[in-house]
């Protein structure tokens, strides 16, 4: 067959079921992310029917899909919103680093992975799921809450890790020498809270440059922006997708709303096909060896995040069931841990077991972290004067 | 009144205070625009035990609901001593005649004695409205005056 036609059937095909996949999973009300997994797995190497080609668009789709991810991530929270909310929980963001960066790390190291391969399952299990836990906030009406808030600074927290993590982890990767990773690094971190604090002064002038009051020249001005912001980042070493992330908190404002809203449909289907690519390049045989470690990882990273939101929920006055719902949100993960298994798995710096560790991880942790939020109250009402701090079986 | 003001990174603003009778109640503005009314339980003020999603429209007719009931408590307080003098609210209704029309035209004072004492819309007051004042649909009218005069103030206003 005409390789073009080729082409376009199976990336129509694909791109049809995930939208029975994505309307199935609104109807039992869970994330799409899982299903969008697995339906890569099925259609990947090893998996029913073998896909090729879409390999191409595939691939630079899903790094578009990793930029337009954390440059709406980075749209959601103005400069002044970090940094307020940096200032008033760091102490909850620095317990939610430890508490559950070490179990993956741990694990990475005790499976022989040594310690890149601790860098990135690390932040697999550290960084929540923000889409999750806003939409379980926002679906289960706990908007008005009084822990809501200390979910969302949490959240917060850890997407400013994210920019920090990023580029560090892009040039361990890079496997530089020593020195060279070091100088790296540091130029990485400091255009990063360079531009962090030009954000924080001037992200109006930045709003101003991209903003249109057409939509369409507006669309081609904050997606071209984006993708180049992105690409020069990476050239630098600093890794595309932070630069992308940074751009989307100098946006503020009206601007940055306009944004998220004429970028959502696009950052829906790039992520969407970015999902299934990550599906698409691991193996399903190689699932089930791994499967028993990441349900343990499930477990104790779970407990994990449910200590870190009870004890961020106790320290801001909240009473005993406003702490597990706290903790409970936290837990899902999803599209960053694949973003930060995905950028690893794309440098070749680790083995292939990672990669289906991850899925299997996020697999687990997207299904999880919803149930826990909507069931943690019943269940610690049935366990009745459980002790508090002590998290609740999610 | 003590309202909090908290922040909701990535959602929006969440307006609420503790009402005497221990229940917290309040708004969550949304990034998106729209406006969610919380309650919280009667055990826990942590939690919500209702978050009302409400159009524009709907939160400023329950703001004028609201509001317009304290203004007219407040002036049936005052008019008690004088028997004869009550205060009513009247809503304009999107079939009124008079809507987009200068309060003026209705002619009320001159036809039936009644006074219209203020307008609250989009829970904003506007107090001692002049007859130019021009009337919207939705727009909550306190008005004075003695009970037939009212009466007929209200047919004015539905009718014409």
């Amino acid at each position: 067959m005409d390789p073009l036609a080729l082409t376009l059937i199976e990336l129509g095909a694909v791109v049809f079921c995930l939208g029975l996949l994505a309307r199935l999973a609104g109807r039992i009300a869970m994330s799409p992310i899982p299903l969008y997994l697995l339906g890569g797995l099925a259609f990947g190497a090893g998996g029913i029917v073998k896909l090729e080609g879409m390999h191409e668009f595939a691939h630079i789709s899903s790094e578009i899909g990793v930029i337009l991810l954390l440059l709406m991530l980075g749209l959601e929270y103005t400069a002044t919103e970090l940094f307020t909310g940096l200032r008033r929980s760091w102490q909850g963001g620095v317990l939610d680093l430890v508490l559950n960066f070490l179990p993956g790390a741990a694990l990475a190291y005790l499976l022989g992975w040594g310690g890149v391969g601790a860098m990135v399952l690390g932040g697999v299990t550290y960084i929540s799921s923000s889409g999750i836990a806003a939409k379980v906030i926002t679906d289960l009406g706990r908007l008005g809450n009084r822990e809501t808030p200390v979910v969302l600074s949490i959240l917060v927290f850890e997407d400013l890790a994210m920019a920090v993590y990023l580029p560090v982890l892009t040039t361990i990767l890079a496997g530089v020498s020593f020195l060279g990773g070091l100088t790296s690094v540091g130029i990485a971190l400091a255009v990063v809270s360079v531009v962090l604090m030009v954000a924080l002064r001037h992200g109006h002038h930045v709003s101003r440059a991209v903003h249109s009051e057409n939509s369409e020249v507006f669309l081609l001005n904050v997606l071209g922006a984006a993708l180049l912001v992105a690409g020069l980042a990476s050239a630098m070493q600093v890794s595309a997708a932070v630069g992308a992330f940074l751009l989307g908190i100098a946006i503020s404002g009206a601007t940055a709303h306009n944004a998220t809203r004429i970028l959502e449909p696009l950052r829906d289907l790039f992520a969407a096909i970015f999902f299934v690519a990550f599906g698409l390049n691991t193996d399903p045989s190689s699932i089930p060896p791994v499967l028993g470690w990441a349900l343990v990882l499930a477990v104790i990273t779970a407990a994990t995040k449910m200590v870190t939101g009870v004890w961020a929920a106790k320290r801001a006055g909240i009473a005993r069931r406003g702490r597990f719902r706290a903790g409970a949100a936290l837990i899902a993960r999803g599209e960053f841990s694949i973003v930060i298994a995905g950028l690893a798995v794309a440098s070749g710096a680790v083995p292939n077991e990672l990669a289906a560790l991850a899925t299997a991880y996020v697999l687990i942790m997207a299904v999880l972290g919803p149930l826990a939020a909507r069931y943690v109250e019943p269940l610690v009402g049935a366990a009745g004067g459980g002790r508090q701090g002590v998290p609740a079986k999610a | 009144m003590n309202v909090d003001e908290t922040n909701l990174p990535g959602l929006g603003l969440r307006k609420d205070f503790m009402t005497a009778s221990g229940r917290r109640i309040g708004v969550v503005e949304l990034r998106e625009g729209q406006t969610e009314l919380i309650i919280s339980t009667w055990d826990d003020p942590d939690t919500c035990q209702a978050s009302i999603p409400l159009t524009s429209d709907e939160a400023a007719t329950l703001g004028n609901l609201l509001g317009g009931q304290h203004l007219a408590m407040k002036l049936t307080e005052e008019h008690k001593d004088y028997p004869g003098i009550v205060t009513r609210q009247f809503s304009i209704a999107p079939d009124s005649p008079f809507q987009n029309q200068p309060m003026g035209k209705a002619c009320i004072r001159t036809r039936c004695g009644v006074s219209i004492v203020a307008i609250m819309r989009e829970g904003e007051v506007l107090p001692s409205p002049g007859p130019d004042a021009v009337l919207h649909t939705g727009d909550l009218l306190v008005a004075v005056g003695t009970q037939e005069g009212l009466d007929a103030a209200a047919d004015i206003l539905r009718h014409g």
